[in-house]
């Protein structure tokens, strides 16, 4: 509790003294909302076991939401953030039979056939604008427009800290939320299906409920970033859902520590920041990039923070 | 005192293989009783028909004169039934009290609300189990009761065993299922094991064993009746004394030509 809050009480003074650095904001607030994804990629993957390389597609299913709703409803906006995670929620259901069903690198095809499915699916459909893509209105929640600066007397920052007080917030809850996961009974069972499902069912542990649960609470954490991440962007279009989004949050994932929610926050910021500090080598940027990532799991093989064991005392 | 466990005719078929075939058996409660055969003769098959791992193909399974055929392995632990593995099942990278919260499964709140909102009741439950964990594990080897906090990869093979049967026992359950609690352990170890968790069985009260073994001293010694399988049939049944007497087992298992 004490190092989350001094961890955001951190963020929020970064982003005062950058406050009017838009770029550097943007970055920040991508930053918060990739972690809140790989929170929920996080209780899939890194507790339940179950893999997801669909991760770029449930965050396109909250993006899509929120673009629709937006469009052409009158729902409040925070609704419509929750409703795009409810959404990706939903569409993880389509999944739940073969994630079941499946395992390992089986389970891993399944989730790619379906991000296929999706990007097509979001593609062909004029609808939801085809190829070019949906633009969003700007975000407001009560009397707050997100799109205006902030101007209080001689103050000024730039409209993104909006952004990133609102995304500092749900990634806060989505921390609370898998941190008090984690160190839960249904915790232990989650590591438990995960580590052995034999073991598991021995001892009455639902696996498939379990699973299912594990899968639909991380799609709904997914969906809801991918939602928040549309309207700060204020467009969408297949190609921000691609299949190298999802190795991205698979990769944050090892890279942190799988299973550790404070890995996956620095590896998150490992990986968005790292290649734009490179800007100066230009292209070269992406292999030094990958050359560190290699190095990190050639000598880090649990991660840069891997897992605490969990004290439940 | 009549039968806990009940099971007649009970068959498994894997394709044209009868692993287990026209199996009658019956524990009564309180007792314990050896299941021996040679490798491949149908025990750990037997192990996973009752625990509703494999369902029967045949017969029938009565549990504290309840039918417990075919009802899926969660059911079946949550009726009383729990069960070590021949080989080590524990989750090595949790804690060996994680280990052993697993083992209590049935008896903790996993409603989502209580898990994550309203924590009270999670909390008092933790530390009632934390000190059932010590008080049990303290009868195995009272200094590992001082090491639940620490992975369950960091102890000796004959720690893990101790945990792995403590985790079948944690729960109370009417019948513990050990298959073959030996590997992989020293004759003396395999002893002290036994007399462990006798000693737990009388201070529970009519806790029931069914107990795979290849190590014969340690079925004569703890063991009040055997039951021989061989070709998933039974082949004998009595005394150990008696069995090991009988020519056709001798045959079958005790290397006699």
């Amino acid at each position: 509790m004490r190092k989350g809050l001094l961890a955001a009480a951190a963020v929020l003074a970064v982003s005062l003294a950058l406050r009017e650095d838009d770029f550097a904001l943007l970055l920040l607030t991508r930053v918060l909302i990739v972690i809140l994804a790989c929170l929920g990629l996080n209780v899939q993957f890194g507790y339940a076991g179950v893999v997801n390389f669909a991760g770029a597609t449930f965050f396109g299913v909250g993006g899509y939401t929120a673009a629709v709703l937006a469009r052409s409803t009158a729902v409040p906006h925070l609704f419509i953030l929750l409703i795009g995670g409810a959404a990706a929620a939903l569409a993880g259901t389509i999944l739940v039979v073969p994630v079941l069903r499946t395992r390992g690198h089986y389970a891993a095809l399944v989730t790619i056939a379906f991000a296929l499915l999706f990007r097509t699916f979001f593609e062909v459909n004029d609808a939801l604008g085809g190829p070019q893509g949906l633009k969003l209105p700007e975000l407001r929640i009560g009397p707050v427009h997100f799109n205006d600066a902030i101007e209080i007397g001689s103050f000024f920052a730039s409209f993104y800290l909006k952004y990133i007080v609102l995304s500092l917030l749900l990634a806060a809850l989505g921390f609370a939320f898998v941190l008090r996961l984690e160190r839960s009974f249904i915790g232990v069972a989650l590591d438990c299906i995960r580590l052995d499902e034999i073991a598991a069912a021995s001892f009455g542990v639902d696996v498939a409920r379990w699973k299912i649960v594990a899968f639909t609470l991380g799609n709904f954490l997914i969906g809801l970033a991918g939602a928040l991440s549309a309207f700060m962007v204020g467009f969408i279009a297949p190609d921000n859902y691609s299949f190298g989004e999802s190795l991205i949050f698979v990769s944050i994932l090892l890279l942190g520590g799988l299973g550790n929610p404070w890995g996956l926050s620095l590896a998150s910021a490992v990986v968005l920041l790292l290649p734009e500090k490179l800007q100066v080598i230009a292209e070269y940027r992406f292999l030094l990039f990958a050359a560190v990532v290699i190095l990190i799991l050639l000598f880090r093989p649990a991660g840069l923070l891997p897992r605490p064991l969990r004290r439940l005392t | 005192m009549s039968a806990l466990l009940r099971c007649r005719d009970l068959s498994r078929a894997f394709g044209g293989l009868l692993a287990l075939e026209g199996l009658d058996l019956d524990v009564e409660e309180g007792g314990v009783l050896g299941l021996i055969g040679p490798n491949g003769s149908g025990k750990t098959t037997f192990f996973n028909v009752l625990t509703g791992f494999f369902p029967a193909t045949r017969g029938e399974v009565l549990f504290a004169g309840e039918p417990i055929t075919g009802l899926s392995p969660q059911v079946v632990y949550r009726k009383g039934v729990a069960r070590t593995f021949q080989r080590s099942r524990l989750c090595l990278p949790l804690s060996i009290f994680d280990n052993l919260l697993i083992g209590n499964h049935k008896h903790l709140d996993h409603r989502l609300w209580s898990n994550l909102v309203d924590r009270r009741a999670l909390r008092r439950q933790i530390e009632q189990t934390f000190a059932e964990a010590r008080e049990l594990v303290r009868i195995f080897d009272p200094p590992l009761a001082d090491r639940l906090l620490e992975p369950a990869s960091r102890i000796p093979m004959i720690d893990r065993r101790r945990i792995e049967v403590c985790r079948a026992l944690i729960s109370r359950p009417r019948l513990l299922l050990l298959d073959e609690p030996s590997a992989g352990m020293t004759q003396e170890e395999t002893m002290r094991l036994m007399d462990d968790i006798l000693q737990v069985k009388s201070r529970l009260g009519g806790l029931t064993i069914i107990l795979i073994e290849h190590e014969m001293t340690v079925i004569e010694r703890v063991t009040e009746r055997c039951v021989v399988l061989n070709y998933g049939r039974k082949i004998a049944e009595g005394a150990y004394a008696e069995i090991a007497r009988t020519p056709s087992v001798r045959e079958a298992y005790l290397g006699l030509e």
